[in-house]
């Protein structure tokens, strides 16, 4: 669940193959080398993190990118072999290891393993069949930001994005799942198995005078919420502080009272990785304390599933004030699973809205 | 006639000249499109050792969801947008090259032509979105020039699509148009304005149906890509920028349903075979083949 820097990159599964067989003749190259899939921009390719863990190890690490999970998916898929290290949403973390596309996490290597709170890191979400095939890393909230210049008072319900008074005003991400849960939760349904679809279309209809345009990046939201394109629209709570800290926004994000998305993100190996004792080096320093501190200060990040090190985050970061109040996090829908066949269902409902939105 | 032996030896360089041209098609194009095909009659995409049986379920979805064809629709219409704005601007400025610009000024007119086609497709769509935002370069262009006018804002509008695709395809128009154009006989139309005819009638009568075939080939090359686009209509058209090409993307890289896509591709592709099968008698007529 997450960010990244170019939307574009990548966009058929072609050249996505393509990428990733170049990108596994390319890496063949160097022998101290770890491949690393994830999000653009989304903490692992921090240039200061690569370098610190390069000096430590001596082990030089590589990325390539991602814009869904359907993409990582593929990736794996069509290039196996070719990735030590992959960012997966914990609600795909068995799809993954069901298809054999990562290995089991040997614990022993992780010496934060302890440290990490136990709700997320003994998940049924990343113990699969009996085994950990994923290190819990960070969570967050899926929900939506708003320009404090522009918008007040504070909306705090759900109901600001169908809201008349921001017709033509709100941004949405092009996405049929997460767009089925927002409508879900405003109609006081699961989000995670909606009990009246057709309500949840009708209810997605009813945006038609209120969304903007759609974006499918943090850099793409960031530039329409700077040009005023839009000036509410659904976030992602990492992002929202990144927005804030290193773009200087005039954002702020809220878990409104009927409820929000929430996930949490593991890190795995890829089955087959060529260079898998660096891979669980490179899950250990990502989980740490000391590179998790620096990177919600410095650039922004999602709440850290290590406990010790959101303790270490100053008083008023958002990770410890919001996130860190049980009173937010009871209101929060954790991401569940999804078959193939009710993502399908999904799509077709977006993609029927948004031919209407589109008239 | 040539000798039987130089006729053979000619025959063998011609399939040497042209086998690499034919190999090279065949591995890049008719491959890939050849296991789309059969992807399409799939349940599944066969990958990660997941089960696939074949089916024809993708196929009816486009008819049993009325979406798609409303989409469908919606994809032909923009085609015909952009066409006819191509032709507008392309084909009097193709003329114009063809027939009125001589030397230097020929070859930087169509320097100005193809630059377009030097700069990255991405980058091109990203500057309208600076152009066409409302307090973008056109806004306050216009807004210097007339204060009292009201803001424009076309980002995020159907409008805003059409002429992003305009600016990406108008050089293919002025191109093959300026072929055919420039190919014309200066002593045939020299002919009708001896005998009487007058400019519009010369036109109409000797230019126009001896240029059908640059602008036949100029509207093939502009319309079948346009229906089939996504990128600029969903950074250009915001909202209003749902097609037939954003939903086909949206199968292959949001639900991994690479079968529900590359059947929803060949019915774009057998709509414009028929599109181009129905419009085949009339340019016969006019390609001189009849």
């Amino acid at each position: 669940m997450q960010p990244t820097a170019s939307s574009f990159a990548f966009r058929t599964p072609l050249t996505a193959l393509l990428a990733g067989v170049a990108f596994a003749l390319s890496a063949a190259a160097g022998a101290a080398e770890l491949r690393v899939l994830n999000w653009q921009g989304y903490g692992t390719d921090e240039p200061w993190a690569v370098k610190r863990f390069a000096e430590r190890t001596g082990v030089e690490v590589v990325h390539d990118h991602f814009n869904s999970e359907q993409e990582m998916l593929t990736k794996l898929r069509t290039s196996p072999g070719a990735y030590d290290v992959v960012l997966i949403n914990s609600a795909f973390t068995c799809t993954a290891a069901d298809e054999g596309l990562i290995q089991p996490i040997e614990r022993a290597k992780i010496t934060n393993f302890a440290d990490l709170s136990p709700n997320m890191r003994d998940s049924a979400m990343l113990n699969c069949g009996g085994k950990l095939h994923g290190v819990a890393w960070v969570w967050g909230v899926t929900s939506f930001a708003y320009h404090t210049g522009k918008i007040s008072p504070r909306p705090d319900s759900i109901e600001a994005l169908w809201d008349p008074r921001f017709a033509g005003r709100v941004g949405w991400r092009d996405d049929p799942v997460e767009a089925v849960s927002f409508a879900a939760i405003a109609l006081g349904q699961d989000p995670n198995n909606p009990s009246d679809l057709d309500a949840v279309q009708a209810k997605l209809l009813a945006l038609k005078p209120q969304i903007r345009t759609f974006w499918s990046s943090e850099d793409e939201w960031n530039k329409h919420m700077a040009g005023g394109q839009f000036d509410i629209a659904t976030y992602w709570s990492g992002s929202a502080s990144r927005s804030k800290t290193a773009f200087g926004l005039p954002v702020e994000f809220v878990i409104p009272r009927e409820g929000a998305i929430g996930w949490f993100d593991g890190l795995s190996v890829a089955a087959g990785a060529p260079n898998a004792d660096a891979a669980h080096a490179f899950i250990d320093y990502m989980v740490d304390p000391e590179f998790y501190v620096k990177w919600d200060t410095d650039v922004g990040a999602p709440a850290s599933a290590n406990a010790r090190a959101n303790a270490r985050l100053p008083a008023d970061a958002f990770n410890r004030t919001v996130l860190g109040d049980p009173e937010n996090v009871a209101r929060l829908h954790f991401m569940a699973p999804l078959s193939d066949a009710t993502r399908e269902r999904f799509l077709e409902v977006w993609e029927e809205v948004k031919t209407e939105l589109a008239q | 006639m040539p000798p039987a032996s130089l006729e053979r030896r000619q025959r063998w360089a011609v399939a040497g000249l042209t086998a690499p041209a034919y190999l090279w098609l065949t591995v890049t194009v008719f491959l890939p499109l050849s296991a789309m095909l059969y992807f399409s009659f799939l349940t599944v995409a066969p990958f990660g050792g997941r089960e696939a049986t074949p089916t024809l379920a993708h196929y009816a979805a486009f008819l049993e969801r009325s979406f798609y064809a409303r989409l469908t629709l919606r994809s032909l219409r923009l085609g015909a947008d952009v066409t006819f704005w191509c032709i507008v601007l392309g084909y009097p400025a193709a003329y114009a090259l063809a027939r009125h610009v001589r030397g230097r000024w020929r070859e930087a007119l169509f320097l100005l032509v193809v630059l377009p086609f030097w700069s990255n497709a991405l980058v091109r769509v990203f500057s309208w979105t600076m152009v066409l935002r409302e307090g973008g370069l056109l806004d306050s262009a216009l807004r210097s020039v007339f204060p009292a006018l009201p803001p424009l804002d076309l980002l995020f509008t159907y409008e805003a699509i059409v002429i992003g695709l305009v600016h990406s395809f108008l050089p293919y128009m002025i191109l093959t148009c300026y072929v055919s154009l420039q190919a014309i006989d200066e002593a045939v139309i020299e002919a009708a304005r001896t005998l009487g005819a007058s400019w519009w009638t010369t036109f109409r009568r000797v230019v126009l149906p001896l240029s059908v075939p640059g602008l036949a080939a100029g509207v093939v090359l502009v319309f079948v890509p346009v229906i089939g686009s996504f990128m600029e209509p969903r950074i250009l058209g915001g909202r209003a920028g749902t097609l037939l090409g954003t939903v086909i993307e949206d199968q292959f890289t949001v639900v991994f349903n690479w079968p529900r896509g590359a059947a929803l591709s060949y019915i774009l592709l057998a709509i414009v075979l028929a599109i181009l099968a129905l419009a085949w008698p009339l340019l016969r007529r006019h390609l001189g083949r009849g």
